[in-house]
């Protein structure tokens, strides 16, 4: 099995991939209770989610869009990430600064989506508002996390390191990187999903115009359900996409790091 | 430059690990610290190797010099292999071919590229003693360094952890009096 700084305890169980036949048969159990309910209002059928996300599909403004709503909740996510980083290094040996972010991290995980997006609407333009929102929803869990995993390194292995005489760079590429990875995995695994869904609800809110957001609004008000679960689906799906493919360039970076 | 401790003293609460203790570890030479369990092998390790800080008396001759150990637990870093495990220590930029037959040395073929937390506890030993040895070192300290390993292993790994010592300075802590045989060293009782 190939090395992995990566395939820690977490890394090593296999992770469970959804089943084809379990997806088949919710949308089966869907259908027949839109069926049931006889009113697309309350409840569309997949068929028709299907049928209108195709209609969809073929017109520019759609990808406009998921592009619009993408680069903005991206950006959040990695302004956290790297300040996330940054500030979780800075306070795992420097106690002032850990006791100095404690209250803050601690408002940022409390205060919901809807505070902070009436609040931003008065200081930011909206059509940055996922920007912000998918930022401190995001800054906390990997700041949280990496503290934890940095803090929690084996003592024993930095004693080690120390008798080795090992310099700062190799310490972390050897211990701290390999230590801490399952904590930073699992916090982007968690974060990716919240700065979307939290991005997408600050746009429903703010409507910043061209967002996914503002489209959800609109199927809202019009009570245009095919479109309301055609963009959710569209949300899951590129959410989804987009963790797979981040977890992925993170896993051949690291790889290639050790390596070096 | 030999290694002198000079009146050491260090307890922990109530319990005196030791009292004014003195020895000249020699320069080059393989060193054995031997003792029943609870009399501070352990701990003068500790000392020496500049983790723990005596309550009183002196240690001479360590001063700057460069360290290496095999401590009582392996720690290696599980998640990475025994290659990533060595090139950590080695100050010089290693092929991966002078590693590999480094590992064949002390028997571990085929492994090298696995993480280490699926090796059996004898081959992560033997990883642990190849690193120390790898590393640059002036003296090198070894806490019960081979227990684990079986009898042929034991006898392959020794005798090239003595080939790889001679005429440079060591201090072995053992409950075994073979690894002093095997090694050619002096005892210290404790």
């Amino acid at each position: 099995m190939k090395d992995s700084i990566t395939s820690g305890k977490a890394g090593n169980r296999k992770r469970e991939s959804i089943r084809l036949w379990a997806v088949a048969l919710w949308l089966v159990l869907w259908q027949l209770l839109s069926l049931k309910i006889g009113q697309e209002i309350l409840l569309v059928s997949p068929a028709s989610v299907a049928f209108r996300l195709a209609e969809l599909v073929g017109k520019g403004d759609f990808w406009r869009s998921i592009l619009f709503s993408f680069e903005r909740i991206l950006l959040g996510f990695t302004l956290a990430l790297s300040m996330g980083i940054l500030f979780a290094a800075l306070s795992s040996f420097c106690r002032p600064v850990r006791e100095f972010l404690q209250p803050a991290v601690l408002v940022m995980k409390s205060t919901p989506v809807a505070s902070f997006t009436i609040l931003c609407l008065i200081w930011i333009p909206s059509r940055n508002l996922s920007v912000f929102i998918s930022f401190v929803m995001v800054f906390p869990v990997i700041y949280t996390n990496l503290l934890e995993g940095i803090l929690s390194t084996d003592p024993q292995l930095l004693e080690m390191a120390e008798i080795f005489r090992l310099p700062l760079v190799r310490r972390i590429r050897y211990i701290y990187l390999s230590q801490v990875m399952p904590y930073f995995r699992s916090a982007c695994t968690i974060s990716i999903g919240m700065c979307w869904k939290s991005g997408i609800a600050a746009e429903v809110i703010g409507m910043p115009k061209g967002s996914i957001g503002e489209k959800l609004y609109q199927a809202k008000i019009y009570l245009n359900t095919p479109d309301l679960f055609a963009w959710t689906m569209v949300i899951i799906v590129v959410s989804r996409l987009f963790e797979r493919v981040f977890l992925f360039g993170m896993q051949k970076l690291l790889e290639k790091l050790e390596r070096m | 430059m030999d290694i002198r401790v000079e009146r050491l003293c260090k307890s922990y609460g109530d319990q005196q690990v030791f009292r004014d203790y003195g020895a000249l570890f020699p320069e080059g030479k393989v060193s054995c610290i031997t003792g029943s369990s609870g009399k501070g092998k352990t701990t003068l390790l500790r000392l020496l190797m500049g983790l723990e800080q005596p309550d009183s008396g002196m240690i001479h001759g360590l001063e700057g010099a460069r360290l290496s150990a095999v401590f009582q637990e392996d720690r290696l870093c599980e998640n990475l292999s025994p290659l990533s495990n060595l090139r950590m220590v080695c100050r010089k930029r290693v092929s991966k071919q002078e590693l590999v037959r480094a590992l064949e040395r002390v028997g571990l073929t085929g492994c090298e590229e696995k993480p280490v937390r699926e090796l059996s506890g004898g081959m992560k030993r033997r990883v642990s003693i190849l690193r120390a040895l790898l590393a640059e070192f002036d003296v090198l300290l070894l806490d019960e360094p081979f227990k684990g390993l079986d009898a042929e292993t034991y006898l392959k790994v020794t005798a090239y952890v003595r080939e790889e010592i001679r005429g440079r300075t060591a201090i072995l802590v053992s409950h075994d009096p073979r690894d002093m045989e095997r090694l050619g060293g002096v005892e210290f009782r404790l």
